[in-house]
């Protein structure tokens, strides 16, 4: 992975911190002049998968989250979302459009629906009781070239 | 996050600014609630035109007043939803249930 620019940081598994994971990764990102839609979908994914950790991975305790994002080559950007909570028993079911198993915060259980239609490719490894890395990619346009 | 409601025709107008996340959303549900509860309107539109980002947390807090509004007798109806906005609506299939206009 040939590597052009990176940042990576962590923060507590705070609600209020799904806004700062939006704030931190578009300001990143602006360098690789991304359209106004590409930015606004990447912050929709990114905010999806943190608020996942916080919500999930860190139910009844706290921890934290850990975001790394790169700037590859050819425009791609990639962006790894890592914490070490509870992790999940069955990937492929809470994928499922819908599945929730926080009806009563009002989860609509489309998280990984999101991320897999606003991104190019979504990775999801978890472990239980070891935490869980969700990996995304996606291809930046050539606009104005 | 901002919340402004007023009433225009007998038609209750739930004005929503800021970013509609997980975080904002908890307080924006109790304070609708509130108001729905209190006020029963027979129709409810929440305006998304102030509205600057949105995730799923957005569909959910839809569905819930959508809900409320039912079982009170009255409609909800979501207005002035941006294009990006409209985009994570539709992963949801929400406006076979709710008019978004």
């Amino acid at each position: 992975m040939e590597v052009k620019n990176e940042i990576k940081f962590s923060m507590p598994s705070l609600s209020v911190n799904e806004s700062t994971a939006r704030a931190v990764v578009s300001s990143f990102l602006i360098q690789a002049d991304p359209t106004v839609e590409e930015l606004s979908d990447i912050r929709t994914a990114v905010s999806e998968a943190v608020t996942n950790a916080v919500v999930h991975a860190y139910r009844n305790t706290k921890g934290r989250i850990e975001l790394t994002v790169r700037l590859l080559k050819d425009r791609e950007i990639y962006i790894r979302i890592k914490d070490k909570g509870c992790g999940i028993s069955d990937v492929e079911q809470a994928m499922e459009p819908l599945f929730t198993t926080a009806p009563e915060e009002e989860r609509s259980g489309l998280g990984f629906s999101v991320m897999q239609s606003f991104m190019d490719k979504l990775t999801v490894k978890s472990k239980s009781g070891k935490g869980t890395t969700v990996t995304m990619r996606k291809r930046l346009s050539e606009h104005g070239k | 996050m901002k919340l402004d409601i007023r009433t225009e025709n007998g038609k209750a107008i739930a004005t929503l600014s800021g970013e509609i996340d997980h975080h904002n959303a908890r307080e924006l549900r109790s304070e609708l609630d509130r108001y729905i509860i209190k006020s029963q309107p027979r129709m409810l539109a929440m305006d998304f035109g102030n509205i600057t980002f949105m995730d799923s947390s957005g569909i959910g807090l839809i569905m819930g007043r959508s809900k409320l509004m039912r079982e009170c007798g009255g409609s909800l109806e979501v207005c002035n939803t941006q294009p990006y906005i409209r985009r994570v609506l539709k992963l949801s299939g929400i406006e076979r249930i709710v008019t978004i206009k």
